[in-house]
């Protein structure tokens, strides 16, 4: 496979700094609804405002960076089709997208795809102000360039034949339906992007997604597969590096990885967790400023995969040296009977110092640690199936 | 003609009964779109099916086909088959 030769380019400053400590925004998706968490400064204490959207299936909350107060919400029912909310006054007032992520039609005679929901949401480049780029179930990438209103679909996936065969059926995808996710766009160049694909592997483009090059050298995947197959690359989740976007970190179906660019190859820093936890897991966070220091946590993937925290015992794990070795960071978690997990959108962190971090879990609690996973309290329960956790500072 | 709309997509009509017109049950999901802008994607996919779950009665007949034809004063019935937990 092709690869593409990252010059040096410089990291914005915002990337660098630490947050002198403001007012943070908690997003929570959940299975029934999306409910927004406002933070003092010290991250002492919340303020929850919802439900927004009750019995909706919520599956990503984004705030926009570049102006601060545009909320975007990815919202289907059980019953109804998919659709985008959008937000100019942090959730004050919604209003639906006038034209939500979907598929070109097929011509007559012929079957065409339907997106089933929305699964991710990525604001775009600092540059490009108004810019989105959602991933949907099944697998497909779209682009808005009004802040979310119009949405249209990126031919060079979505009608690609080569894509849509790596992307499998319907059966080759998670219990939820096969998704595009990890949608990141390199703050040095706008058309520098990756997205990832359960299953389906990671991409890469560096032409503002006309064309795209795999990127999945290094990656493991189910025993007696082939990983020349792009189908049985079932990448969880990618998260770029702030502080140095040549390196990113995955959590895959069959480990954690990093890969530090310009080289193709991914590496297997999972092996050093411990073996009785393993590395399986969805979500993983990187710090702010330190490209060393990242958090996973993992679920268990053994026979059957029951999914859930390995041996009842729910532990964060993070590394502070890329990789080489992890900490069990569990202080003030339950230490036995707690048999759920955290999806991949579900743990994320702030740019504090201290770095805050914050995940929910499938049984609808929400956890905050102002220590960096050193110590963990929950700031709610009895919430939906909580599907994505984001954060942001509000000005 | 009148058209009975599901408590799931009166948050769009603010109405249970709403006057939509069309020859075909196609045409008139394109007319409640024109009105009620946004309707007509959460019951019809981009590849002009019914979405699952979603059910149109004309006159107590289920109807499946977007090109199913409407005279004047057929009564048309939207329903969702709810499901699930």
């Amino acid at each position: 496979m092709a690869r593409t030769a990252n010059p040096p380019r410089a990291v914005p400053s915002a990337a660098r700094r630490a947050s002198a400590g403001r007012p943070l925004l908690l997003m929570v998706a959940t299975r029934k609804g999306a409910w927004l968490f406002h933070g003092d400064t010290k991250r002492k204490t919340w303020q929850v405002d919802g439900p927004h959207f009750l019995g909706h299936i919520v599956s990503h909350l984004r705030l926009d960076p570049r102006d601060g107060r545009t909320l975007l919400a990815a919202a289907k029912t059980g019953h109804l089709g998919p659709t985008v909310f959008r937000s100019t006054n942090l959730g004050k007032a919604w209003k639906e997208a006038a034209q939500p992520p979907a598929f070109a039609k097929a011509p007559e005679g012929s079957k065409g795809r339907t997106v089933d929901h929305t699964f991710w949401l990525t604001p775009g480049h600092a540059s490009e102000k108004g810019s989105w780029y959602a991933g949907t179930s099944p697998q497909g990438l779209f682009r808005s360039d009004d802040g979310g209103d119009r949405w249209t679909p990126l031919a060079s996936i979505n009608d690609d034949p080569q894509f849509i065969e790596w992307m499998g059926s319907p059966q080759d995808g998670t219990p939820d339906g096969p998704k595009l996710h990890s949608i990141i766009v390199d703050p040095r160049d706008p058309k520098h992007l990756y997205f990832a694909m359960s299953s389906g592997g990671v991409h890469e483009s560096v032409d503002g997604g006309q064309s795209w090059t795999a990127l999945v050298k290094g990656l493991q995947v189910v025993g007696g597969f082939d990983p020349n197959t792009l189908t049985f690359h079932d990448p969880h989740v990618v998260r770029m590096c702030p502080s140095n976007p040549d390196r990113l970190y995955q959590q895959n179906h069959c480990g954690i990885y990093r890969l530090d660019r310009p080289g193709d190859t991914w590496q297997r820093v999972g092996t050093k967790m411990p073996k009785r936890v393993g590395d399986v897991g969805f979500p993983i966070v990187v710090h702010p400023r330190d490209a060393d220091v990242a958090w996973v946590f993992p679920m268990d993937g053994t026979d059957v995969w029951p999914r859930t925290c390995p041996q009842g015992i729910p532990a964060a794990y993070g590394t502070r040296n890329g990789g080489k070795t992890w900490q069990r960071l569990d202080g003030g978690l339950p230490e036995s009977q707690a048999w759920w997990t955290v999806k991949r959108q579900a743990m994320t962190g702030d740019v504090q110092d201290p770095v805050g971090l914050y995940f929910g879990t499938t049984s609808g609690e929400l956890w905050v640690s102002r220590d960096e996973g050193a110590r963990w309290s929950c700031i709610a329960q009895h919430l939906p199936e909580i599907y994505a956790v984001e954060v942001a500072e509000l000005a | 003609m009148q058209v009975l709309i599901p408590s799931s997509l009166r948050s769009y009509t603010k109405a249970m009964h709403v006057e939509a017109s069309g020859a075909t049950l196609g045409e008139l999901l394109a007319d409640l779109d024109r009105r009620y802008p946004g309707l007509r994607f959460r019951m019809v996919d981009e590849q002009d099916q019914l979405r699952p779950h979603m059910r149109v009665f004309i006159d107590g007949q289920a109807i499946h086909s977007l090109a199913h034809g409407l005279r004047p004063g057929d009564g048309v019935n939207i329903v969702q088959a709810l499901s699930g937990g």
